[in-house]
């Protein structure tokens, strides 16, 4: 084949690539929204992808709050600004680092258990058993799953940012000894409710629609083979993440340029 | 594999846990306090130069914030920049009430600051504040330096 | 409609991808309330068959009708329609590993019939029973013998009654126990139940010993014979000899095509 033919099939593949992908994701969004309708099923899954994240978010958020505001301290002395540590820590949290890390952690726990449970259910033939038996997989495994994802994703990351502004809080007041008076008032004057917390739960939402549907993605179109499941995970984990910080970037573009 | 009960149970407790979150972060770290005092007259200030005054930046009274700007727009016909301030119910300022651009603190935002006057008449929704100082722009003041400075000197020959 | 033939396979055509067919213009019938066995060795296309007959896969030509209806299987609502008629059971059982025993057995049921707990309860532990696995109900699939795991799959494939159990290599991998066990099941459902039964394998004397019909398919999906179990067996075609006896060269070769021992190993033959 000369290079411009197969320039051409390579284009071709891809394209055609990348509707399948397309078509998947709208499968997901459709049958996602009915899911409503068998909240057992999607209740069990919040229980498997929320719940049993919450220690690593916990923890994560803990520890990022801790050094943030170490870092944010030794990083004001020299202007004098430290009493607006709360405020930046917060902010920093809420905007950017809650929504982004929780979806990075996200994607490395619950993305890749999603996949590897979706590849070897499909190895199994499982879902392949399900369809012959009149039950859409779709909206049976697929739906539960994608919903409880996008229920999850914000649940922790707002966990995220609270518990990593309370760290913050415990070393800036508790360790370094700053005023906890200006530390909590001058976040409350200045962090807005729905420009930065709430444009932080947009971006949490956003996360969880691209994690969780990258995870189910790879999970159903692995091959049904031992090395196909693991190599469908850490594409899972890759693609998730350079997903999350594109969107960051174009979300924070949008949301938080000065007008 | 837990029972159906736990699991829901867990699941329950994850959500309020969440929400709980959002509610502290709301209430306890940002502005959601002071978010029902929104009900406020809408009054507009017109200045020579806002500066760097922001939408949102707060409107105070002898350092008290009264109120937030809702918008910045220039004026087509005076050419000057119009800020339209929302001023709590419960706060009433005379007719001839002055707004200042001031900075806080040296390098900090810049706000608003309302002077009140002496008029009995109060300021109602729609009115025009008539007496502004504009902000203190830091090149007019370099350059303004600079020109008395040259004059000194002039004049000393 | 009363047509003897349950299936019509009528002229069809298939391959995975396009360039390699593995059906090719083969058309047959099965008929309405007996054990058919399709016989035939790796990569002839039995597997393929009981797919297109399920609609998971679309002939590239020709029809496939179930019953009087052509098969679409673009056609999702006709296709969910149709596949409440049918049971189907995998190879290696194809249960849902995150459920028990009586909940995968109950999982047709809860889809579909509608029926109280309850009476699912009845149900399950009546169809357990027919597979001899009532007392295993409340077993985690983790825990189930692969002999066992096909049992429970097989109770599944029969929890609705369907009209067609459609049977992917049964007996593959089973001990001689458990492949008595399985082969009765097959011909004593079929009896009992009315249904119509596909049994894909290739394992001959089981299946001779169960079925009303023969299929013997050859590579590209070409019927090399059908019958009786009694006249495949007795039949004095070579290619039907050598699967039926199962000697180790004739029609079909021992030898991958290779190039000669000459040019291989730079001897004389």
């Amino acid at each position: 084949m000369s290079f411009v033919q197969a320039l051409g099939a390579g284009v071709l593949r891809w394209l055609a690539a990348f509707g399948h992908a397309s078509l998947f994701f709208k499968d997901l969004l459709v049958h996602g929204l009915q899911a409503v309708r068998r909240p057992d099923l999607v209740i069990h899954q919040i229980h498997a992808i929320g719940n049993r994240s919450l220690v690593i978010i916990l923890s994560s958020g803990l520890a990022v709050g801790f050094v943030l505001a170490l870092q944010m301290y030794y990083a004001l002395v020299p202007y004098g600004a430290t009493e607006s540590l709360g405020l930046i820590v917060n902010l920093s949290l809420v905007r950017e680092l809650g929504p982004v890390v929780a979806a990075l952690l996200f994607a490395g726990r619950a993305g890749t258990s999603l996949t590897a449970e979706i590849g070897l259910m499909k190895a199994g033939e499982q879902l392949s058993a399900m369809e012959m038996m009149a039950v859409d997989p779709r909206s049976r495994v697929l739906a539960p799953r994608f919903l409880a994802g996008v229920i999850s994703m914000p649940l922790l990351a707002v966990l995220f940012s609270a518990v990593g502004i309370l760290g913050a809080w415990a070393v800036a007041v508790g360790l370094i000894g700053l005023d906890p008076g200006n530390f909590w008032s001058l976040m409350q004057d200045r962090v807005d409710v729905w420009r930065d917390v709430g444009n932080g739960v947009v971006k949490s939402a956003v996360f969880g629609v691209i994690c969780t549907g990258v995870a189910l993605y790879q999970g159903h179109e692995t091959q049904a083979t031992p090395e196909g499941v693991a190599y469908a995970t850490t594409r899972t984990v890759v693609v998730s993440s350079l997903a999350v910080l594109s969107m960051d970037f174009v979300l924070t573009a949008l949301m938080f340029s000065t007008p | 594999m837990m029972s159906k009960k736990s699991i829901e149970i867990g699941v329950g407790l994850f959500v309020l846990l969440g929400l709980a979150g959002l509610l502290f972060l709301s209430l306890k770290a940002a502005n959601l306090a002071s978010f029902g005092q929104r009900s406020g007259y809408v009054v507009t200030a017109p200045f020579d130069n806002i500066g760097g005054l922001k939408v949102r930046a707060p409107v105070r009274s002898a350092g008290v914030t009264v109120g937030r700007v809702t918008g910045i727009t220039l004026d087509p016909q005076t050419f000057r920049g119009v800020v339209t301030l929302e001023i709590n119910e419960s706060v009433k300022f005379p007719k001839d009430s002055s707004a200042k651009i001031l900075t806080a603190g040296l390098l900090g935002d810049q706000y608003i600051g309302l002077e009140p006057g002496a008029e009995e008449r109060n300021l109602q929704a729609g009115d025009v504040i008539a007496s502004t100082q504009s902000a203190v722009v830091l090149e007019n003041l370099i350059g303004q330096f600079l020109f008395n400075k040259a004059a000194d000197g002039g004049d000393k020959k | 409609m009363n047509d003897p033939a349950l299936i019509e396979i009528d002229r069809v055509s298939f391959g995975y991808d396009a360039s390699r067919l593995i059906l090719s213009d083969i058309s047959l019938r099965f008929p309405r309330g007996k054990v058919t066995a399709i016989l035939g060795g790796s990569g002839c296309g039995k597997t393929t068959l009981l797919r297109l007959i399920g609609g998971i896969h679309g002939a590239t030509a020709g029809r496939v009708v179930f019953d009087g209806e052509v098969v679409n299987a673009r056609n999702r609502d006709q296709l969910m329609r149709l596949r409440r008629r049918m049971g189907m059971l995998y190879q290696f059982g194809a249960l849902f590993t995150d459920l028990s025993v009586f909940d995968n057995v109950a999982f047709p049921l809860r889809e579909h019939s509608g029926l109280p707990e309850a009476l699912i309860r009845d149900i399950v532990l009546m169809k357990l029973n027919a597979v001899g696995l009532r007392g295993a109900a409340g077993l985690k699939i983790a825990e189930v013998s692969g002999g066992m795991a096909r049992r429970v799959a097989l109770a599944r494939a029969i929890a609705l009654d369907p009209e067609l159990i459609m049977y992917d290599e049964p007996f593959a991998g089973l001990d001689l126990i458990s492949m008595g066990v399985a082969a009765q099941l097959i011909r004593r459902l079929n009896d009992i139940t009315g249904a119509t039964s596909l049994v894909v394998s290739h394992d001959v004397p089981e299946c001779m010993a169960i079925s009303d019909h023969v299929v013997l398919l050859a590579n590209g999906g070409r019927i090399v014979a059908q019958g009786t179990p009694a006249e495949l067996m007795g039949s004095n075609d070579p290619e039907v000899r050598q699967f039926v006896r199962g000697e180790p060269d004739g029609p079909v070769k021992f030898h991958f095509p290779a190039p000669s021992l000459a040019q291989d190993f730079g001897v004389r033959a």
